[in-house]
């Protein structure tokens, strides 16, 4: 922990990346307030997931690379487990939801996998 | 600590990290489905990891950093976890 200041420009680059992210967040938060339907709100935040983390996760970098003077590359461990999880989550609540309208008789496509479309004609 | 422009800036950043949470809190609450509280729930998730990730540039710590991961962490599995809920009505099947 060093307690030497950072010079101007970088401090100007780290403020920039982090209120962008930190206005994506919001952005993408807004959106999920905001949007009519269920299917229209799962899209707002996964820009979160990725232009928001990743502009907060590079300044996080920044900052600690140049604090420390070596390279900090533990805050991109974040992004990379939030770059592959966040489709992951994403896929699993929206096949979940299609499941439950189809199962509300909700006007949604009909599926494509043959066991449901049976279960479906037969009941 | 940190310079003039961080003083401002970081503040700032927290504070509409704290309003994008309070937006998701707003739409967990009065979500019309299920479906609509677990993805305010994981966008919740999303947004307090961002929260803390900023809070360690605030303080200068890389304490927040393990707390940042670990919210990555249980924010994954406890969305999965509910997803899979809604899909089957079991966790663990």
């Amino acid at each position: 922990m060093t307690d030497a200041t950072l010079p101007l420009w970088v401090e100007i680059i780290i403020a920039a990346l982090v209120l962008l992210g930190a206005t994506i967040a919001l952005l993408g938060s807004l959106g999920l307030l905001r949007l009519p339907t269920y299917f229209e709100r799962v899209h707002a935040p996964s820009i979160i997931a990725t232009m928001g983390c990743w502009s907060i996760m590079h300044g996080t970098l920044l900052y600690f690379s140049l604090q420390g003077h070596s390279l900090a590359v533990h805050a991109l461990l974040i992004a990379l487990f939030v770059s592959i999880t966040v489709p992951v989550t994403n896929i699993f609540l929206m096949r979940a939801a299609l499941f439950r309208a189809r199962r509300a008789g909700k006007n949604v496509p009909p599926s494509l996998s043959r066991t449901i479309a049976v279960e479906e004609r037969d009941s | 600590m940190n310079g003039p422009i961080l003083s401002w800036a970081l503040p700032i950043a927290l504070f509409l990290l704290g309003l994008a949470m309070a937006c998701c809190l707003v739409r967990m609450v009065q979500g019309p489905s299920a479906q609509d509280r677990v993805l305010a729930l994981d966008c919740m998730y999303l947004n307090g990891m961002l929260l803390m990730l900023v809070l360690g540039i605030y303080y200068g710590s890389s304490n927040y950093f393990e707390a940042s991961l670990l919210i990555a962490l249980l924010g994954f599995a406890s969305s999965t976890a509910m997803a899979k809920f809604l899909l089957r009505g079991e966790v663990i099947e």
